[in-house]
């Protein structure tokens, strides 16, 4: 276990370094930069040249790049040109990725609840109304894009009925204290509860455009997984002994068709980042989503090279953990691994 | 049984919980309505479209953090509201001397900055004095952007100053020392990155520590948390996980007080969000609507105000890479092969103009006699066939991913420019790029044929207009390669070094005639109106041609 640990950190290691030579050099040959970003049509030839100078710009690409992972190594990853100008990289993606994890927590919770029930569901009552119900809802989740769903979503729940803000983390104006960066934690730990009241009610509409996906394809395979089960010898077995429903459920039908659900969670888990580029960006929820969407349009290197290569770390570290958790779930794994 | 027996009650919670959070946010956002309309005028929410760079006006050249700045900011002289006309804004009356190198300021008296401290002719000279002696990252076109545009070089020497000295007479006056004359002093000195700053509070938080980072700038603390300037607004907090920037009134303001007790920018960069968080009440208001919402937004009952246009829309023309172009006469075809009437009609906003030349109408200088290009498509062929291009190809360059007050919608204004130049006969490569992706950087060099920008005007000066499109002979025109490129930038310069008004103004007008008729480096498009929309309830807002308006005198009514 510990050496499979180990491997996997250092592949993690490896990706990472690959990563971050492909992004810097990627970056770097795109057409124009931050000095069209700073000063726009704005400034001289001259004054151009100076600002490539003092951003390091005008040094062969390799000498850039070893400043880049100098620096990088010690958590500086320079400061931001266009996003939050002027902030450093690193402290603008830390301030920035609770935002993220609050939300895609939040979507994932959702979809979970929504969707393994629901699966289950349709699996245990197949070809009835609620399979029926969800398997189209399912697709039009899948399919649907996201920025639609938020605004057909926005329109009816913000707009029409004034029921949810329309974006935004916290209303202007509220008195918030800040201890972790999740604000609906925040107000429950400083029991504020006005400002977690508010910072939830910010949190519902992104969190549910976000979880359409998640939801769709969760369903899904726990539909598909739990029909597969159903079909099983043990199964039947057990229904045939007369135990409890419950026992049925939760210790054979679930517990086994659950693995490739939870492989599901952790790579729909991975994919939020994708997701959250759109949502974070049509609910102006500042967020390390919209931070790359910015980073691109307002070509602000160090935030897109934080923003990557952390979201690059994440993901697989995601999947890490998923891979472990096998061992958890299934015990046959563990005791394979144990005897090799 | 049992799944019935747990999943039951878990279900009434959950519906109870639904239920009662529908209920309470419900509630909620009432009791945000009503404390949005206090009876001292209450808070205004403004949805931005960017975070700001940072709060220390000297160091910011863009739009967004000016927005925040100017409400706590004030400079020695101002603009009237809704103009650009100057007036007196913490200096009462000024004079120069005859030579129009030697300006006597007279300030207010009994103005305090945020923290407490005099304003007065010593803190105006520890200004420019601060302004003025920059050094590294600080004296870069990225920080120092309009001290290097208006003044020119820093105390190390390398480059002309326009800035001399600065004596404090006594305390109510002040004595800036010019090294020469320029036309567009004192007016310049109204915008936003000349506003006067508190010494004291420059000092304790260390204003002047910028440097270079990586790839980009770190701020002082002062910049970042502390900005103290004499105006209706005082910086209370940003709070950047939630994108806001509160403002909060300052009661020991000298002049008339703010009526909002808080101000509040909510940066929101996606236009459509803007646009929904208005019509949900989430914000009272947001700048640049797109011109395609206008209508909308005006049936629903928002008040749209649109401002006198103070921009120009351009099709430049560089004729290094295409000889064909530095053909007068090619140039000439071009200008009228282009339906400008129709352009502004099909595409541009309401209450847009047909630009005649390279500045609004409202800028000094204008002549109302220049050479002008009316629909023609047949002339524009007779010209290309004298001039022996009757086969001309031209690259037609157009920026993506950006709009701009003078240009909402690029792709239009494209699509129709090329519709009538092939109508002239003349062969069009489209060439798009995104606007910070290489269409800048390569118009910059000169490395487009015919390419779609413009420019908003600073301050009323043609100095800010063609000064600075054709002042050095290194363009996106590629003038110095036109015989006549060194003649116009020494003509601009003669003209704003001329003292006389009356005499200025008759030099521009000339310029603006040659432009037009022998030089033709551009071929001026339209004035677009920028607009800036409010909820019902917000009064008072007075919208400004330079887009610089002010807060203080704007109240917020309880609604519903």
């Amino acid at each position: 276990m510990l050496r499979f640990t180990v491997r996997r950190v250092l592949q993690l290691a490896l990706v990472v370094f690959v990563l971050s030579v492909l992004l810097f050099a990627w970056l770097r040959a795109l057409p124009g930069g931050p000095v069209a970003a700073i000063l726009g049509n704005r400034g001289t030839a001259e004054s151009r040249a100076q600002l490539r100078e003092a951003l390091g710009l005008d040094e062969p690409i390799f000498v850039q790049y070893l400043a880049f992972l100098g620096r990088a190594l010690t958590g500086d990853f320079g400061t931001s040109t266009g996003v939050s100008p002027g902030k450093p990289a690193t402290e603008l993606f830390l301030e920035r990725f609770p935002a993220t994890i609050e939300l895609s927590i939040a979507a994932i919770v959702l979809a979970l609840i929504a969707a393994i029930p629901l699966g289950y569901l349709a699996a245990r009552h197949r070809g009835g109304w609620l399979d029926n119900v969800g398997v189209v809802g399912s697709m039009i989740g899948i399919s649907i894009p996201i920025f639609f769903l938020a605004f057909l979503l926005k329109y009816l729940l913000s707009i029409e009925l004034g029921l949810l803000p329309t974006g935004g983390r916290q209303s202007a104006g509220i008195d918030a204290t800040r201890v972790t960066g999740f604000f609906v934690l925040d107000g429950i730990l400083t029991r504020e509860w006005d400002a977690a009241l508010d910072a939830l009610k910010h949190l519902l509409l992104p969190a549910l455009a976000l979880a359409s996906i998640p939801f769709a394809v969760i369903f899904r395979i726990t539909r598909a997984s739990v029909l597969d089960v159903l079909d099983e010898d043990y199964v039947r077995t057990a229904r045939s002994k007369g135990l409890a429903q419950w026992v049925i459920r939760d210790r054979h039908i679930l517990r086994n068709a659950m693995l490739p659900v939870v492989t599901t969670i952790g790579l729909q888990t991975g994919a939020l980042l994708s997701g959250a580029v759109l949502t974070e960006t049509v609910f102006a929820w500042h967020g390390i989503g919209e931070a790359l969407a910015l980073g691109f349009e307002r070509k602000d290197f160090p935030v897109l090279q934080v923003v990557i290569i952390a979201a690059a770390m994440a993901y697989v570290l995601v999947n890490l953990v998923v891979d472990l958790s096998y061992a958890v779930i299934d015990p046959r794994i563990r005791t394979v691994r144990k005897g090799s | 049984m049992l799944q019935l027996r747990v999943a039951r009650p878990r279900r009434i919670a959950l519906i109870g919980l639904a239920g009662a959070l529908a209920i309470s946010m419900s509630a909620c956002a009432e009791s945000q309505r009503e404390s949005g309309g206090d009876s001292d005028g209450g808070t205004l929410v403004f949805g931005a479209t960017g975070a700001p760079s940072n709060f220390d006006p000297f160091y910011a050249s863009d739009g967004e953090t000016f927005r925040v700045t100017r409400q706590m900011f004030e400079n020695l002289v101002g603009l009237k509201p809704g103009t650009a006309e100057l007036e007196p804004e913490l200096a009462k009356e000024w004079k120069s001397s005859e030579d129009g190198k030697t300006w006597t300021f007279t300030l207010q008296e009994g103005v305090k900055f945020h923290d407490g401290t005099p304003f007065n002719a010593d803190a105006v000279c520890k200004n420019f004095e601060r302004m003025y002696n920059q050094t590294g990252a600080g004296a870069t076109a990225a920080l120092s952007y309009y001290w290097i545009e208006n003044f020119g070089g820093f105390s190390d020497g390398k480059q002309p100053s326009l800035y001399k000295s600065c004596t404090a007479e006594n305390d109510s006056t002040v004595v800036l020392e010019l090294t020469r004359f320029h036309a567009g002093f004192p007016t310049l000195l109204s915008q936003d990155s000349f506003g006067m700053q508190s010494p004291a509070a420059m000092d304790e938080y260390k204003a002047n520590d910028v440097k270079a980072q990586g790839d980009s700038f770190v701020f002082s603390e002062y910049a970042r948390q502390h900005p103290t300037g004499t105006g209706p607004f005082k910086f209370s907090s940003y709070d950047e996980g939630n994108g806001t920037v509160e403002l909060v009134r300052n009661d020991e303001y000298w002049g008339e007080q703010a009526k909002l007790s808080k101000l509040i920018f909510r940066v929101i960069p996606d236009e459509t969000a803007r646009k929904q968080a208005l019509e949900a009440g989430d914000i009272d208001g947001y700048d640049f609507p797109s011109p395609s919402d206008w209508d909308a937004l005006e049936q629903a009952g928002f008040n749209l105000q649109i401002r006198d246009p103070f921009n120009i829309l351009y099709l430049g023309i560089t004729q290094k890479n295409n000889p064909a172009l530095r053909d007068l006469r090619v140039r000439q075809a071009l200008a009228y092969a282009i339906d400008r009437e129709n352009l502004v009609k099909s595409v541009m906003p309401e209450k847009a103009e047909v630009a005649k030349e390279m500045y609004p109408p409202t800028v000094d200088g204008y002549a109302d006699d220049v050479m002008e290009y009316p629909h023609d498509p047949e002339k524009a062929k007779q010209l290309l066939k004298q001039a022996g291009h009757e086969n001309l190809t031209v690259e037609l360059w157009w920026p993506t991913q950006v709009t701009r007050p003078y240009m909402p919608n690029p792709q239009a204004i494209f699509g129709a420019i090329k519709e009538d130049l092939e109508e002239a006969g003349i062969t069009v490569k489209p060439i798009s790029k995104p606007w910070a992706g290489g269409y800048i950087d390569q118009v910059e060099v000169a490395k487009a044929q015919l390419f779609l920008l413009g420019w908003t005007g600073d301050y009323n000066s043609p100095d800010n207009f063609i000064g600075t499109f054709f002042g050095t002979t290194e363009n996106q025109f590629w003038t110095s390669g036109s015989p006549w490129g060194k003649e116009l930038a020494a003509a601009l310069e003669e003209a704003a070094s001329t003292v006389d008004p009356a005499q200025r103004e008759a030099k521009y007008q000339e310029i603006n005639r040659k432009l037009m008729s022998e030089y033709l480096p551009a071929i001026p498009l339209s004035h677009s109106p920028p607009a800036i929309v409010v909820s019902p309830d917000v009064q008072g807002l007075v919208p400004s041609p330079l887009t610089k308006e002010e807060f203080a005198p704007v109240t917020v009514s309880a609604s519903e």
